[in-house]
């Protein structure tokens, strides 16, 4: 039998096409109505409401958790005070990106950390190799995990508890849901106004129902995987295993990437001011200052003109609704050589808000500069076809209510 | 959500082009105007932007559509080219669609083809097959046809090498389809939806369902010869690029229309609120400028009506310099406006007795006209000269998908109501407006038994009061009826089909040019288009 959450007693119920997808061992559902895209609007229009409970979730704890975290992570967990989270990254020696996490500093000196894949052995053998007194638990069944999305997420929290009013991006709050204590902390992977929940597992069905309750007039929809990654191209989140690859499976450097060539070299800003010694940190410095970075992660935007001329040609509508792609797709230069190999887009939607064809792609970086003209291959009718795509700035939808402060 | 607003003193005399009208169309013409660099002025004569598509709080918490309430014909590369998703437009999907029987029965469909087809085949097995063969004839004449939506029909009363050659391309488009779109789309031209229907399907039920389109804002039943066309200009809409379907703008088609205001404004344009537009001015015939009804003269060699062509032709110039063919055209051309709307404010969603899922159902349409015989009953009362006693009504509660349409609990329906005629026979809309309302509620409460007991506050909007309000000629929410003799080469008049007017720099670009009505956008674009063309031969 598969694994399930602690909410599958209403997830079970709610998944209403019936399918369900493997993540990370777990039952989720890629989508709870046959209309994926009204669950995707939920999150930028109302609320969705999302079970990411599959994550790997490790706590910190011991004298020298600050000091562990200051060797492992790549950004400073100094600037990670208590009640805040932090969006981060681990790197191996050579600078190449291991993986990305949200941690927390839920109390004093504890942190709590999500990650994409088990991580557990890999950092209790940095603590131990480098002899830190740190407890580290891998606490993932101990929580589900519930992320609310979307501009009406707040208003139903606050129907809830009171103790959320003002708490800012990146920012956490513990209190109770209907009895039951919780941990809050406005981060998400969408790009839009939003609220993570952690729940200890004998409270989830509880908070789960508290939470649809309140959100009955706020149209809060339980929301699958699908509708989550669309969101998260249009903001510009990287993905593990399809936008890059963590760097300790990967089996050479071109499946490798660096923090800058994925958009993250503003982890760094303040280098020269960090005197922290951390993985990585040499060869990020040496690529900082020789200038080595291969290639740059940015936004392409399709030319819908051309889109619509090229498979218009081939007597066919060009498609909208539904197009989602997570393989590779080839980039070419816009040259007199034909089929001049330029980079490779790792994901590629159409955006029902943007009305655009977007894509998040890997390029040298002379061309980079937002306009850049680019071929990106693609098939139609079983013929490879370039269709003009323009660079664009990462991300494609910020909204100023994912920041904001009320 | 901001309103457009302008202060007096950004307002000038002089600009390079005027718009008069600040409704969809006219916004659109504009953004493109402003877009090309011209200096461009758009005069409403009410106090905020969108025509008939505005969002009305006329209850503090209750967002109401008062008169246009749903997206589809807006073409999609101008969502694009005046970057609309930068100034908030949002199309929120309708995951479902409704359509009751009278005696309990319903059809439910919704985004999964296989289940609407176990749904349609609980009626009959062969039309949930005929559904898809329909569908996939009908996406391949959409696309076909695509391409005339989005030109500038040629005039037939010229000899211009361009007009031929735009004629050429025109039968091009027309001898390059298969012949089963050929076929179907003369079939949609010259002859009613029920024949049409009859072809594929045979149950009752399904083919009521598929005529809705076919009667929408026109004075015609689904046996009309007019309806086939009716039925296809609707189907020409998409969403996400699928063809008949449609969506909610997120706070109103009003959010939309303010969208477009903003996108004009960002490429530098300027908006008048209430300014009336009294008289074009002219000399030498051409077009100097406009005359407010405040009796201020604002200036300009390109002046645009996105009026109706009855306001364009007949009021806003004198129709005495006009050619007599062009104004008896357009004192012929068809308004006999036949929709109502009827707007509620609910104390909750409305129960099925045989649908416990009911907020699902209200998130797309819902369609109450059970069958083809039900909506020629309807019919019959409006040839008579009344209004519908038992009504069609495409009703929707955007607030179950939309939270900022109403408080949270609450909710507001929009009802789109056929027929009501302009010219009613033994009476006068003053008389009838509340008489409609309770015809309307009645017959929501019988197929929602309980119906009258959720509504809190009603609004009940006549073809008189489209006219009244928005200023639309006997209140047709077309511009004039989408008759095949209204359209292309004929919207508005043979020879005069192409945004031009006779008197130099007087442009049209409201819903009574090509393609035609509804929140489409393409009018106001394709006259931006003539219009650039125009000024470039001139500098030429």
């Amino acid at each position: 039998m598969p694994k399930t959450t602690h909410f599958h007693p209403r997830t079970g119920l709610l998944n209403h096409p019936q399918i369900w997808e493997n993540w990370a061992g777990y039952l989720v559902a890629p989508q709870y109505q046959h209309s994926e895209l009204s669950e995707y609007y939920s999150v930028r229009n109302s609320a969705g409401l999302l079970d990411t409970s599959p994550l790997f979730k490790y706590k910190f704890s011991g004298p020298d958790a600050e000091t562990f975290l200051m060797y492992a992570m790549a950004r400073d967990i100094r600037k990670c005070k208590p009640g805040r989270a932090q969006y981060t990254i681990w790197c191996d020696e050579d600078g190449y990106v291991v993986e990305d996490g949200v941690i927390m500093q839920v109390t004093v000196g504890e942190y709590w950390l999500t990650a994409a894949e088990p991580n557990l052995r890999y950092f209790r053998q940095i603590a131990r190799k480098k002899e830190f007194d740190v407890q580290i638990d891998d606490i993932t069944t101990a929580y589900g995990i519930l992320a609310l999305q979307g501009p009406h997420s707040l208003s139903i929290l606050n129907e809830l508890t009171s103790d959320l009013k003002g708490i800012r991006f990146f920012r956490l709050a513990h209190t109770q849901i209907d009895g039951h204590n919780v941990v809050i902390s406005r981060t998400g992977y969408t790009g839009d106004l939003g609220y993570e929940l952690w729940i200890p597992k004998d409270s989830c069905v509880a908070v789960w129902d508290a939470l649809m309750s309140a959100g009955d007039g706020h149209n809060i929809t339980p929301m699958g995987l699908h509708a989550l990654k669309m969101a998260r191209i249009e903001a510009g989140l990287l993905l593990l295993d399809i936008d890059f690859s963590s760097a300790r499976f990967a089996w050479t450097d071109a499946q490798r990437d660096t923090a800058h060539e994925l958009g993250w070299g503003w982890m760094f800003k303040d280098l020269t001011k960090d005197d922290r010694d951390f993985i990585g940190r040499p060869a990020i410095e040496a690529e900082i200052a020789n200038k080595t970075s291969r290639w740059k992660t940015v936004g392409l935007i399709i030319d819908w003109n051309d889109y619509q001329a090229k498979h218009r040609e081939a007597g066919i509508m060009p498609p909208m609704d539904g197009v989602f792609n997570e393989g590779t797709m080839n980039i070419y230069k816009i040259s007199d050589i034909p089929w001049e190999y330029a980079g490779y887009a790792t994901c590629m939607m159409y955006s029902s808000l943007l009305r655009s064809h977007i894509a998040i792609a890997k390029l040298p970086l002379d061309m980079c500069e937002p306009g850049t003209e680019v071929d990106l291959e693609v098939s139609i009718i079983r013929r490879s076809v370039n269709i003009k795509a323009r660079v664009a700035k990462l991300p494609f939808f910020d909204p100023a209510r994912k920041t904001s402060r009320e | 959500m901001t309103l457009v607003s302008s202060l007096p003193s950004k307002i000038m005399n002089k600009y390079d082009a005027i718009v008069i009208g600040g409704g969809h169309n006219g916004l659109v013409n504009a953004g493109y105007l402003a877009r090309a660099g011209l200096n461009t002025l758009v005069l409403e004569r009410r106090p905020q932007v969108g025509g008939a598509a505005i969002t009305e709080e006329l209850i503090p918490g209750f967002k109401f559509t008062t008169f246009s309430y749903a997206l589809s014909l807006i073409r999609p590369d101008i969502c694009q080219e005046l970057n609309l998703p930068e100034h908030g437009m949002m199309t929120l999907p309708m995951p479902n669609h409704f359509h009751p029987a009278e005696d309990g029965q319903y059809l439910k469909l919704g985004a999964d083809s296989y289940e609407n087809y176990h749904e349609i085949s609980k009626l009959s097995l062969e039309d949930a097959e005929a559904m898809h063969d329909f569908g996939y004839l009908m996406d391949r004449v959409c696309h076909s046809l695509k391409p005339l939506v989005d030109m500038i029909p040629p005039n037939t009363q010229s000899q211009d090498p361009e007009e031929l050659e735009r004629m050429a391309e025109f039968h091009a488009i027309l001898e390059g389809m298969p012949e089963d779109v050929q076929h179907m789309v003369e079939k949609l031209w010259t002859s009613s939806i029920s024949d049409v229907l009859d072809e594929y399907f045979e149950n009752d039920l399904i083919k009521g369902m598929l005529s809705s389109s076919a009667i929408i804002g026109s004075m015609c039943g689904p046996r009309s010869k007019e309806s086939g066309m009716v039925w296809l200009f609707h189907k020409m809409g998409e969403y996400d690029g699928i063809f008949g379907e449609w969506g909610f703008h997120k706070g109103g088609n009003g959010g939309f229309t303010q969208c477009l205001a903003r996108a004009f404004e960002a490429f530098g344009g300027t908006v008048m609120l209430n300014a009336g537009v009294d008289e074009v001015l002219r000399k030498d015939g051409a077009a100097v400028g406009v005359k407010l009804s405040s009796g201020e003269e604002i200036y300009a060699d390109t002046v645009v009506s996105a009026l109706d062509p009855r306001a364009t032709f007949l009021r806003l110039v004198d129709p005495d310099e006009l050619p007599q063919d062009l104004v008896n055209h357009i004192k012929e051309f068809k308004f006999q406006g036949s929709a109502s709307k009827v707007n509620f404010v609910l104390s909750d969603i409305p129960k099925h007795p045989n649908h416990e899922h009911t907020a699902d159902i209200f998130r797309g349409f819902l369609n109450v006209g059970p069958t083809i015989d039900y909506l020629e009953e309807a019919f019959a009362d409006a040839q008579d000269g009344r209004f519908s006693q038992r009504p069609f009504i495409d009703g929707c509660i955007q607030s179950t998908i939309d939270p900022d349409m109403a408080p949270p609990g609450k909710h507001i329906m929009s009802n789109f109501i056929m027929w009501t005629p302009y010219h009613l026979k033994d009476s006068d809309w003053d008389t009838e407006r509340e008489n409609l309302g309770d015809a309307v509620q009645d017959t929501l409460n019988s197929f929602f038994p309980g119906f009258n007991d959720l509504v809190e506050h009603r609004e009940v909007v006549t073809p008189l009061d489209i006219e009244r309000v928005v200023g639309i000629a006997e209140g047709n929410i077309f511009h004039g009826e989408l008759f095949a003799d209204q359209l292309f080469f004929n919207r508005p008049a043979p020879g005069w089909n192409q945004y031009r007017t006779p008197i130099k720099g007087y442009y049209q670009c409201g819903s009574g040019t090509h393609p035609g009505g509804c929140v489409i956008g393409a009018p106001g674009k394709l006259c931006s288009m003539q219009i650039l063309r125009d000024r470039e031969k001139i500098m030429a």
